[in-house]
């Protein structure tokens, strides 16, 4: 593998020598040609577009290609991540441009009662109208229109679980007709969940302290004076 | 021959598969395996540097071809600083959301600058997990061993005893911003093991450790309001002439407008190198990873170490052809999960260290016992279906929830058939040299996270990456705010670059390639 694709310009073009077949995709509203197949992200290099603003983690995980697409003749406009989607013949999509949602800025460990501070930072929070177009939205299938209604409730655990998801993508954002930014919500309940009402690890604590009354110092004496090679039988005989 | 039949042999030989014990190999049979089928052993790939701090060092093609590359900036640029900070940090992944954290907190005046969105980096996508020892059985010591060996006994011994010894007071600092790592049913950490790792040492937050890191260190690098160039590039660093490090020059990638940047310590946490493509071969990495802080080190002076070796992770997707070169996690292998060849064969103990899973899943391959695609790939099975036999239905919905979403988006489903699989580049095992507070040989010039080199020797162990990030970014941090306090700004001037272009002059190196790359060049030209 690999040695026929040695710079990264080949390598993008890899999927176009493979797989010969074309599809017609509409990016931003006009018609171009791309090998069947290949992501949404790799469609707009083939395409001949600079990427800059949409790309960043090319993995699924940072939410930087959020992506509104709809499917052939079907007029339903649906939301992904354009790295981690492939091109169907028909298929027109276009970047979600940046979105100037409202982030409360708070200190964490200064606020009394977190489930309350939530209506002062986020006052839009309560105000959901349930239309779960926030649901709709989410290209990790979270319940987000829920999770809004949770961290209402002040059950932050579920919040928590629910978000471990959330790649921050922001599509919840702009349909909101409440003007709540749930992502936000989420980060802000989940990260009190922890700060706040999580238990403190014991065994964590114990190590801390073991380490700065120099309870190793031992260990450390004895295995740092060691030649390479005393290290290397050291260490394989600790499977 | 079709997938779909070919995976019929993992199903039916499951049962037998799970009745061997595979056992590990000697240490003589590891080096020659590695020796034999490891990437980083392919002479024809390597090539020694021309002249700079390493001349005569023998690395890549890629890397050489970057770091003998020329400045992007003119001599007579313009330097009149549009910033003037204490503290410049450079990246906006875990490595330089810690160091910016950390410097601010300690009363400095920061600025963080990174080439994407902040966030946008590898850090978000760790999945594996981060290697702290708090486990009972567990010790500083005993991860200090495990990682020497994991990295052929190359590791820089007081970059690692730093590590180790830090690691569960940045588990605290990190449970702290409200990182919700998962638990046992006591409220202890949960830990599971790692390839190569003795104890059950991993930090995890379900398959989604690095975005959940990400996600808190994000929130709060706002909540602090640290200043953001977001789409800013560095593309130089600046001097005073006398090798101390004074700042550096950024692009705005929105607009191509050149920034002058001065600052009293600049901190590089840019991260890897899997976008140039290291040997043609494709990679894990996110779209900035063009490893920019070894170029940018290197015209100043500053040597590299452990150049010469990159980390292949033995599991990149290699059906459906979009997840080529994505990462599918480590854990399924530390869950137990077999790797098996095109004869429906075992071939390797899967919780070996990577390099030696790497070199046997490319044997198997080489050696033609690899199952091809349609596309003309070739890969190995990784039999995700065994851990809900193993564990109970549910445990991959469970426990990989990132992953059974990654592979249903292309109608894979893993509860229910095996992945291919075939190592993909994945991390850069050397990096710029440091000392234990993250500074460089030229003063004030600090490098932290992946970007660094020789805390992990010859091969990183799974999970220690991570907890680098957090120990570098926060020393470094620490330490150029606290020299900020009575360190006047020294005088900007590009002299580094003049004495870099002479010496290229003097070895006939005239590429014509700007360097560093910035970003990698996928756009067709039609
Ligand atoms: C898919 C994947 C899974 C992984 N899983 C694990 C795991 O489970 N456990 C583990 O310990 N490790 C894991 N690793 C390794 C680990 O995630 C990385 O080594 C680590 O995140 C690197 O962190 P960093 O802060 O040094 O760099 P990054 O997180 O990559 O951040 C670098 C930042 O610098 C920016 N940048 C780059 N160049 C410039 C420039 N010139 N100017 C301005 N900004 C620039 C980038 O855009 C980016 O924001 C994984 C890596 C990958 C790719
Ligand atoms: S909850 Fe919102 S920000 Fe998070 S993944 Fe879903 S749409 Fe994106
Ligand atoms: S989009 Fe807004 S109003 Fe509608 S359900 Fe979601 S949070 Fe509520
Ligand atoms: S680029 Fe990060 S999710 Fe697509």
């Amino acid at each position: 593998m690999g040695s026929d694709s040695n710079t990264p310009q080949q390598f993008t073009e890899q999927a176009s020598e493979i797989q010969a077949q074309m599809v017609t995709v509409e990016i931003e509203g006009k018609p171009f040609q791309v090998p069947a197949g290949v992501t949404l992200m790799k469609a707009m290099w083939y395409a001949g577009k600079e990427v800059l603003r949409g790309a960043g983690c090319l993995g699924g995980f940072c939410g930087a290609c959020a992506t509104y697409y709809r499917t052939k003749d079907d007029p339903k406009v649906k939301t992904c991540l354009a790295c981690s989607m492939a091109v169907e013949d028909g298929m027109s999509f276009s970047f979600m441009p940046a979105f100037p949602a409202r982030k409360a800025i708070y200190d964490l460990t200064e606020l009394k009662d977190p489930k309350q501070d939530l209506f002062e930072l986020y006052p839009e929070a309560p105000l959901c109208r349930n239309c779960n177009a926030c649901t709709e939205a989410c290209p990790q299938k979270i319940d987000v229109r829920e999770g809004v209604w949770k961290a209402v409730f002040g059950d932050f655990k579920a919040v928590s679980d629910m978000f471990m998801d959330c790649v921050m993508c922001g599509m919840c954002a702009p349909v909101c007709i409440a003007d709540i930014a749930p992502n936000l919500v989420a980060v802000y309940a989940s990260r009190a969940q922890g700060v706040h009402f999580t238990e403190k690890p014991k065994g964590l604590a114990t190590r801390i302290k073991k380490i700065a009354d120099g309870d190793y110092q031992e260990d450390w004496d004895r295995i740092l004076q060691l030649s390479d090679e005393e290290l290397q039988n050291t260490t394989a005989s600790i499977t | 021959m079709d997938i779909t039949a070919q995976q019929n042999l993992v199903h039916q030989t499951r049962d037998a598969r799970r009745a061997i014990d595979f056992p590990k190999l000697s240490p003589a049979e590891r080096d020659a395996l590695i020796k034999k089928y490891h990437p980083d052993h392919r002479g024809h790939a390597y090539r020694p540097i021309k002249f700079g701090p390493n001349a005569g060092d023998s690395t890549v093609k890629e890397v050489a071809t970057l770091l003998e590359g020329d400045s992007s900036i003119p001599a007579d640029f313009n330097l009149t600083p549009e910033y003037s900070v204490d503290v410049l940090v450079v990246g906006g992944g875990g490595a330089g959301c810690a160091a910016a954290l950390h410097a601010h907190a300690a009363g400095s005046n920061v600025l963080l600058a990174t080439k994407l969105r902040l966030g946008d980096s590898n850090s978000v996508m760790a999945q594996g997990g981060m290697q702290i020892a708090v486990g009972p059985d567990d010790s500083p010591v005993q991860h200090f061993l495990d990682t020497l060996k994991g990295g052929h006994m190359k590791n820089d011994h007081d970059l690692l005893k730093v590590m180790v010894e830090e690691g569960p007071s940045i588990g605290q600092w990190l449970l702290e911003l409200g990182v919700l790592f998962d638990r046992q049913s006591d409220g202890n950490l949960h830990v599971k093991k790692g390839g190569g790792s003795s104890k059950a040492r991993l930090l995890t937050c379900s398959d989604y450790t690095g975005l959940e890191i990400m996600r808190v260190l994000k929130d709060e690098v706002l909540n602090q309001k640290v200043p953001l160039l977001e789409f800013g590039a560095v593309v130089e660093l600046l001097s005073d002439g006398k090798g101390t490090c004074t700042g550096a020059v950024l692009q705005d990638l929105d607009n191509k407008r050149h920034v002058v940047v001065a600052a009293k310590s600049v901190i590089l946490a840019t991260g890897g190198i899997g976008r140039l493509h290291i040997q043609g071969f494709p990679t894990s990495n996110h779209y900035g990873a063009t490893g920019d802080a070894l170029v940018l080190a290197y015209r100043m002076g500053v040597p590299l170490v452990q150049i010469d070796t990159f980390q292949y992770h033995p599991s990149g997707g290699v059906y459906p052809e979009q997840l080529v070169g994505a990462l599918v996690t480590e854990g399924i292998r530390s869950e137990g999960g077999h790797l098996v060849n095109a004869k429906g064969d075992r071939f390797v103990n899967e919780l070996d260290t990577r390099d030696v899973v790497s070199s046997s899943i490319i044997k198997e391959c080489e050696e033609g016992r690899g199952v091809r695609t349609a596309a003309g790939r070739s890969g190995v099975w990784l039999d995700t279906p065994l851990l809900d036999v193993a564990h109970g239905p549910g445990t991959l919905d469970k426990h990989f929830p990132a992953m059974v979403r990654q592979y249903e988006r292309y109608q894979v489903d893993i509860r229910k058939d095996p992945v291919l699989i075939y190592p993909t580049l994945h991390y850069q095992n050397g990096g710029v040299k440091i000392d234990v507070t993250g500074e460089t040989p030229a003063p004030n010039l600090f490098v932290a996270g992946e970007a660094s080199g020789g805390l992990h020797g010859r091969n990183r162990l799974m999970g220690n990456s991570l907890l680098d990030l957090m120990v570098f970014g926060k020393r470094a941090g620490q330490t150029a705010a606290e020299r900020a306090k009575s360190l006047p700004q020294g005088a900007l001037t590009l002299d580094h670059v003049a004495k870099f272009r002479e010496e290229a002059k003097r070895h006939h190196v005239s590429s014509g390639l700007n360097s560093p790359m910035v970003l990698p060049a996928y756009t067709r030209q039609v």
